[in-house]
Formats: structure tokens, sequence, C-alpha cells
């Protein structure tokens, strides 16, 4: 039956690689959805600070149970292709960087969630002028989030280290507002409550970024099998600063 | 080897694998049929009809083999997945035509078509990639997958909000069953809620920034018609302040109609050719008497010459103009601006493209750290005392910032205190002689 197992051999390889193939499409595409609803989430959740938007805030809330079970699916189908298919070189490395990404995106959508909640409590309260201010970090947190996952989709490890080298311009819109607030808790101890609540949501978009930065060295690695720098500048000062009264 | 590939099969559902079983199957019976055969030559015609039967069985399974291994797509079970040939050539001519971004997904994930219009906002090369690799959006993605499932078509409101806000309505239609084949139509709202924005926003911005110089104005007039009214020097004096904030409220409102104007068409992709040396030099020479009253030097450095941008040509006036006007007002007296001009390669927006680079250096005191973030946001001053002397509205930087935007160009600004700032433009640079479809930008997702 010589013919018979050759012929038995030859549509089996084919199944199993068209099968392979479509697994680690599959799963690339299950990263860019779960991208795609933790840039959702995240615009929803500045929205609901600049527009002062409860319901929106609400929203965001709810739906973060879905970023949580797309994050399972990506790990179930990533073991099973690792266990199965035991892949090698660049499908090794994209379907560990499929993991790793659901995981920084999962962080993502918590912190959306974060500052959505925060929202809700600002909202109560009479608006602040430095709103603005915080819709424009989260405006480029967001633009750093779609430029890293566009680069995951386009398999752009170019467009990836533009993204982690970028982060320093939130650090510094950070720095800047976490000044202002407290010069503004300084002058009236009576904003201060407010005021916390808006450096919570500060820190929160800035570790937004963060992640987008490590979403950033995944997808490097994934593409070249080579490292961006161990060090990356970081501008956030604020863990050093003095306060110091003016008189 | 067999048993294992058999038991990898069976974890995953026996759909894909249906032709390997289906062929194992037929394979079984030809082996059932070849010993039935073999028994019954033994049994009439002995050892010799033996070896004919295996002889005949044996060729009949080889071209068996070879007709199976031709053809095992035919028997996969996969959804049947259309081509562009379900299309006339006339169907597929009027929808690459169509003003409206549209796209044709097939059997629900993969993209089969992308009309002109979509491939100017997205990229080129997205055939048979899938959805997602080409569109995030959750709501999009839920709609195309429910309408190629129900059949059922539905339209839905989405907004874009980096790098430029964008506001769309999408339609999904299922235009064909089987094959499956859904339709993703989107129709551009941006233009319609900006202008709805702008109204409000205006109107918002001039009756706060104009109340103070009007407050001024009405408090000389007071003064003027009451205790002042015969006092030589003080009316004087008041028409001369009266005058400044006039002027000063003209040229808020220019601004803002600037703002405004520019902020409308921020997501409309610029369609000249531009120069930037020549618009450089443009605005520097109209800026030239200004300029000469501080005894400041303009100087413009273009040591090799830089390619051309899409641009619009007045916009970009408007641009370096507010950028030098802001070198020559906080610059030293008796200093220098520079303004120096190159190009370079670096990554964009949408891979690695040409650049030009246009850095405007002043010599003045500086801005400190922690105000550079914030020095593109409307009215927005480091020392409010000393921008109103210099007859600023607050708006320079944020006409500048709406207007790079428009050109998927950067703004960089960087300072030392006592050693000036330099405020960096970059813009790229036109690609080729021919429409260039790859400044869309991927937008829309």
């Amino acid at each position: 039956m010589e013919p018979a197992t050759s012929k038995w051999a030859g549509v089996m390889a084919e199944h199993t690689v068209r099968a392979f193939t479509e697994q680690l499409e599959a799963l690339a595409s299950s990263v860019a959805q779960m991208g795609g609803l933790a840039e959702a989430q995240l615009a929803d959740a500045i929205d609901a600070i600049a527009r002062r938007d409860t319901a929106r805030a609400e929203n965001v809330v709810a739906n973060d149970r879905k970023v949580d079970e797309l994050q399972q699916q990506i790990e179930e189908l990533a073991l099973k292709v690792l266990a199965l298919r035991q892949p090698m070189a660049v499908d090794l490395r994209e379907t560990l960087a499929a993991i790793k990404i659901a995981g920084e995106l999962e962080r993502i959508g918590d912190l959306a969630k974060n500052i959505a909640k925060r929202a809700i409590v600002l909202n109560r309260e009479p608006p602040i002028r430095l709103a603005q201010s915080l819709a424009r970090m989260g405006s480029q947190s967001l633009a750093q989030l779609k430029a890293v996952l566009d680069a995951y989709s386009d398999r752009d490890p170019d467009s990836a280290e533009l993204v982690w080298k970028q982060d320093g311009e939130i650090d510094e819109m950070y720095n800047s507002l976490f000044r202002e607030l407290l010069t503004y808790m300084m002058e009236d101890p009576r904003t201060i409550g407010l005021c916390t609540h808006f450096l919570f949501i500060a820190k929160n978009i800035e570790r937004a970024g963060d992640h987008c930065t490590n979403i950033a060295e995944v997808v490097y690695h994934m593409v070249t099998g080579g490292h961006l720098a161990i060090e990356r500048p970081k501008g956030d000062t604020t863990a050093s600063a003095r306060i110091e009264k003016k008189d | 080897m067999m048993s294992n590939s058999a038991n990898q099969y069976a974890v995953y559902g026996m759909n894909r694998d249906a032709a390997f079983w289906a062929a194992l199957r037929r394979v079984l019976w030809a082996i059932a049929a070849a010993l039935i055969v073999g028994a019954a030559a033994y049994t009439w015609l002995g050892f010799r009809g033996l070896a004919g039967a295996v002889v005949v069985t044996s060729i009949a399974a080889i071209s068996a083999g070879i007709g199976e291994r031709r053809q095992p797509a035919a028997t996969a079970e996969e959804p049947a997945q259309a081509d562009l040939t379900v299309l006339s050539p006339l169907a597929r001519e009027m929808l690459e035509r169509l003003p409206d971004p549209l796209l044709l997904v097939n059997g629900g994930d993969r993209v089969l078509f992308a009309n002109g219009a979509m491939r100017e906002v997205i990229g080129v090369g997205i055939e048979r990639k899938h959805i997602s690799a080409v569109m995030r959006t959750p709501a999009i993605l839920d709609a195309l997958a429910r309408t190629a499932h129900t059949g059922e078509p539905l339209s839905i409101e989405f907004s874009v909000r980096v790098p430029i806000e964008r506001h769309y309505k999408a339609f999904t239609s299922r235009v064909s069953a089987d094959p499956s084949v859904v339709m993703l139509l989107l129709h551009d709202l941006t233009a319609m809620k900006r202008a709805e924005q702008m109204r409000v926003d205006f109107i918002a911005n001039a009756s706060h920034e104009l109340r103070t110089p009007l407050a001024a104005v009405a408090g000389f007039i007071e003064t003027l018609k009451g205790p002042a009214r015969d006092d030589p020097e003080a009316r004087d004096q008041f028409l001369d302040i009266m005058g400044t904030e006039a002027e000063r409220m003209r040229r808020l409102i220019e601004d803002l109609l600037s703002l405004t104007r520019i902020e409308l068409n921020e997501h409309v992709p610029p369609r000249g050719d531009v120069s930037i040396e020549a618009v450089v030099k443009q605005a520097a020479a109209a800026l030239a008497p200004l300029a000469k009253a501080d005894h400041i030097a303009i100087t413009v450095d273009c040591p090799e010459p830089v390619p051309a941008v899409m641009g619009e040509r007045d916009e970009l006036v408007q641009l370096f103009q507010n950028l030098i006007h802001n070198a020559i007002k906080y610059g030293r007296d008796n200093g220098e601006v520079k303004i120096s001009l190159r190009q370079q390669q670096a990554p964009g927006r949408r891979g690695p493209e040409t650049q030009v680079v246009a850095a405007v250096k002043d010599d003045g005191e500086g801005i400190p750290a922690e105000a550079i973030p914030r020095l593109t946001e409307r009215f927005y001053r480091v020392d409010v005392k000393r921008s109103r002397e210099r007859g600023g509205t607050g708006l320079g930087l944020a006409i500048v910032k709406h207007i790079v935007n428009r050109h998927y160009g950067r703004l960089q600004i960087e300072s030392r205190a006592g050693e000036g700032s330099t405020f960096t433009i970059v813009l790229p640079a036109k690609k080729g002689a021919e429409k260039p479809a790859d400044a869309g930008v991927t937008e829309l997702l």
C-alpha cells in the first residue's frame, strides 16, 4: 500500500500546515480585536471626563468583563498552539507575543475602568479647568495605543520603536499636571479631595502609556528577534519632586 | 506517527479534516474490496488467479490514489469563499468609484474588496487580509459578524479620536448568503459634527476672552463721560488705552475665526504642492518690518534643497508666520531668529518616509519646562502680563498645532532657561508625482 501511504502523508501535511497557519491567524486576529476593545474603553473613559458623561463611564465599567474574557481566550488558544504544534522561530515568537500583549491590554483595560470609576465621582463636582489638560494627556495615550496596535498588525518594527521613544511626552505632561495640582491644593485646601482623584486619573493615563511601550517592545522582538535598549529614558520625575511652599 | 496525527485531528474537530477521514474510508473500502476479489480469485482460479487479482486491485488502488491527491480540496467542508469574479466588471467599476468608503467582507472575516475611497483611508494591500487587521472598532466587528450570521442590515455611529477626530455612520448589509459576502459602507459625518461643535465653541471662547477688554473699554467710556470729561490729558491717555484694547479685540476675533476655519477643515487631507523654503521666506519677508523695529535679524538657512510637501499653502504660511512672530516677540532685542531647513529619512505614520524638518530658533529667555506641554493649549500663556503687552492672543500655537495635525506632521518644542527656544516642525515630503494614496493614514479603526 505504498502509494496510499504517501497520499495520506501529502493530504495530512497539507492539512497540518493550513490548520496551523489558520490558528496563528486566529491568534493575531484575536489580539487585534482585544486591542480594539481596549482602545474603545480608554477612549470612552477619557470622553467621560472631557464631556462629563457619566453614562459613558458606567458603560466602560460594565464592559471590562469582555476585555478579561478575551484575554483568557487568547491565552487558551496560544497554549494549544504551543503544546500541540511546537512552533519554532518566528511562529514561536508570535505565539508568545500574543500572550504578552494580551496581558498588557488587559492591564490597559483595567486602567480604563478605574479612570471611568473616578470620572463618575468627578462629574458630581463642578467642572474644573484642568479637565482639559487631562483629556489632552489621554488623547496622547490613545494615540500611542493606536500606533502600537497598528505596528502589531502591520508587523512593523520601526513604528513600534517610534512609539517606544515617544512615551517621554506623556511623562512630561504628567509632571506638568502634577505640579499644577499641587499648587491648586496648596492654594485652596477644599479642593484636595477633587485634586486627589485627578492625580490618580493622571497616573492611570500615564501607566497606560507605559503599557503601550511594553507592547512596542514585544512587537519589536516578535518581528526582529532583537531587543530595544534595556533602559528607556524615563521622563516622569514626580517620584523625586520636592514640594515647596512658595511665599 | 499515524495515530499521533489522528489524535491531533480528534482534538480540533472533524470539520477541517473531513477530507482525511473521507480518504481513509475510501481506502478501507478499497482494501475490503481487494480482499473479497482476492478470495474469489483464489477459490475459482487458484494461485494464478490470486496473483492476477492482486495486480488488478493494485492498479485500481494506485489510480484511485492519484485521483484523490488531485482533489482533496473538493471534499473539504469549508464555507465557500467568494472571489472577485462574483462581481461583474460593471458592478466592480461602480463600487470602485463610489465617493463613500466601501468594503466587501468574505465569510464574515476576510476582506474581499475595498474601493478607492476606502483604500485612501485605510491604505493599500488589504485584500484577503483578516478584517481585524484592517479595522479594530468593536462595534463594527460585531455588526459585521451579526449581519453575516443573520442577514439583518445594521447601521451604527462611531468615532475615531486620534490622530484627528472623525465621526462616521457605518452601514452593514449582507449581499450574498452563500458564499457569504457582507458590505460595509461608511458615511463621513465629521464635517457636520465639527460645524456644530465650532459654533458652540466659538461663542463660548469669544464671549469669555472678549469680556475683559470690553469691560475695560466700557469703564473708560464711563469715566470720559463723567469725571474725566474736561481733562484733556486723561482723555488722551484713556483714548490711547481704548485704542489698544480695541485692536486687541480685533486681533482676537481674527485669530478665533482663523482657528475655527482651520479646525473645520482639519480632517480634510491637504492637496497642493508646497515648497517649504518658499513659504518660510514669504513669512520672513512679511514680518521683516516688525523684526527691524526690534533690531532682530531673521536668517533662513537651507543648505540643500528640500523636497515639496502635500499642503495647503495659505495655512503653511500662517503657521510659519505665527512661529516667526513668536520668535520676534519673545526674542532678545538685537538678537537673531534663525530658521533652518533640512530633510531626513525617518519612520513616519505609515512606514519610513522622507521628511522636511523646519526649526525656528530664537534667543530669548526660554520657556520653563513645566509650561512646555501646555503651550499649544488655547489661551494658555506662561506669563499673562507679558503676553498682553506684546499683543498676544493666546491662540497662535493652537493654530500652529491644528495646521500641523492636518498635514500629518509633528511639532517639537525645546527650550532652556536663558538660552532661547526652538520650535521644530516635521512634515512628510510628497511621495513621487502620482496621487499619494499613502498620504492617507489609518485613521479609521
